[in-house]
């Protein structure tokens, strides 16, 4: 059964949609993960590695997920982008750095990179760059949470949560337990 | 939270938090160099210029290096074999290099506040190498930042330098730099090498060396820098090595595990004898690894800073 999406609109006239609660969340990620297991019937070679910030909470669920589907243990890799970021000289903000945190070998290991919202792409595109200096991956799977649309580069999802039409000018804003106390999804129009 | 500055002229006046910044950029650049590719594309198209009007081994190669490693272009200059010895001054020696489209300059030379001096007269970013006795901040930082990873925290930690500080840079962004972070910082050497009224920057004194041992976790031993001293200083190096020199025996007399450091070059059995250099108490080579990261930091922060 498809669940209503809950609309709000604040005092600044701003609307609010609630893409995933809680619970939808969790099956969200419960399927996802169902859905690698079904595709890498040998989960040997499987490998997790999540972009910060949000991205690595999502990735370190889903290892838990799949280590309990295979009773395997599931390398898992924490991925900071920001020296390969192609605005790291010209966006606003100076850029903070966040740690790399990958402890095992990624030569021929079959990589999920996971992520919380798929957008232009240019995260992706700097994380498999990131990738590249690593090693070479048997192969790299791209799993999101939400896919929102307006590539600018040629980049597609493996794994999708959620596919939902936006505007340019709409933000995604994805809460998890673990940072922010609670695992939400909203979608926030713009006016 | 960010390194709200142009240049690195020196520690003094730098915050808690800028260096803790740089230190966490750092942590990440650590990484980068125990990849099997050591390179990230971070500063693709900017052009650094190393200008060193002064001899220099580990500054020189790991500021070269950490440029590389974020892929920037780097130039290299010294000042032996250059127009300096036409007769070319130094702010034409560096209009004409800024005139090649260069991005940040990195300098070192033998006279106190030429990285300052350079910052008025160019629109590049300045990081200082070392100027004079005045500062050396990425030594200063990269000192602190081995400590920190030794013992975690720097707040409440008796650092004791030793030796010549009255013509260290090295010792002045070390006292900088620790005491922004809140350590406890000694300072032991013979009186015609301390400076005068170093007691203001907040540092205690020992004229003896066991003393000051007893009362620290860590000591930075400070080069004798024969070719800054004008006049004699102390009567011969045998005596300064009785008298001052770190060794062995005097560390195992303390019954407590003392970490050592020393920026290099060493005068071996001067300042310090070879088996501590080389020893378990030695954190000498985990400066240098160290110093590379530090570097990346700074010039990735600097370069990547939106208000330039």
């Amino acid at each position: 059964m498809k669940k209503p999406i809950l609309k709000n609109i604040n005092a600044d006239g701003e609307n609010f949609s609630t893409i995933l609660d809680s619970i939808s969340f969790d099956k969200t990620l419960k399927r996802i993960s169902h859905e690698i297991i079904e595709k890498k019937s040998d989960s040997d070679t499987l490998a997790v590695i999540g972009i910060c910030t949000r991205g690595e909470t999502l990735a370190k669920r889903i290892t838990e997920n799949l280590k309990s589907l295979t009773q395997k243990e599931i390398p898992f890799g924490i991925l900071d982008i920001t020296l390969y970021r192609d605005d790291v000289r010209t966006s606003l903000n100076q850029p903070h750095l966040k740690r790399t945190e990958i402890y095992f070998d990624i030569n021929n290991k079959k990589i999920i990179l996971v992520d919380d919202v798929l957008f232009t792409g240019r995260t992706i595109q700097a994380a498999l760059n990131a990738l590249r200096d690593l090693g070479r991956a048997k192969s790299i799977e791209l799993c999101v949470l939400i896919d929102r649309g307006h590539r600018e580069i040629p980049i597609k999802a493996d794994y999708v949560g959620k596919n939902i039409a936006t505007s340019k000018k709409d933000s995604i804003i994805v809460k998890v337990k673990e940072i922010d106390g609670e695992d939400i999804v909203i979608l926030k129009n713009e006016r | 939270m960010s390194l709200k500055r142009k240049h690195l002229l020196g520690l003094e006046g730098v915050s808690k938090e800028e260096i803790f910044e740089i230190f966490e950029a750092a942590q990440s650049m650590k990484e980068i160099l125990q990849r099997p590719i050591k390179k990230v594309p971070t500063l693709q198209g900017v052009t650094i210029a190393n200008l060193f009007f002064e001899n220099s081994t580990r500054t020189r190669l790991s500021f070269d290096l950490a440029a590389r490693r974020l892929s920037a272009d780097v130039i290299n200059f010294t000042s032996s074999g250059s127009s300096i010895s036409k007769g070319e001054t130094l702010k034409d020696t560096a209009r004409n290099i800024e005139a090649m489209k260069i991005d940040a300059v990195v300098v070192r030379h033998h006279a106190s506040g030429v990285p300052k001096f350079l910052s008025e007269v160019l629109k590049s970013n300045i990081i200082n190498a070392g100027d004079g006795a005045h500062e050396h901040p990425t030594q200063g930082l990269l000192d602190i930042f081995t400590l920190k990873e030794k013992f975690g925290e720097i707040k409440g930690l008796r650092v004791c330098l030793i030796g010549d500080i009255a013509h260290s840079r090295v010792a002045r962004s070390n006292i900088e730099g620790l005491k922004t972070l809140g350590a406890e910082i000694s300072i032991c050497g013979p009186a015609t090498l301390l400076p005068r009224e170093i007691e203001s920057l907040g540092v205690k004194i020992f004229y003896n060396l066991d003393e000051a041992l007893k009362n620290a976790d860590a000591i930075n031993v400070l080069r004798i820098q024969q070719e800054r001293m004008e006049s004699e200083r102390f009567p011969t190096l045998r005596e300064y090595q009785h008298l001052f020199g770190i060794t062995n025996e005097r560390l195992t007399k303390l019954n407590k595990k003392i970490i050592v450091l020393h920026p290099g070059p060493i005068n071996r059995d001067v300042e310090i004898s070879a088996d501590v250099a080389d020893g378990e108490h030695s954190l000498i080579l985990d400066q240098v690894e160290n110093g590379v990261a530090i570097r990346m930091a700074v010039l990735f922060l600097i370069c990547t800073n939106k208000q330039n």
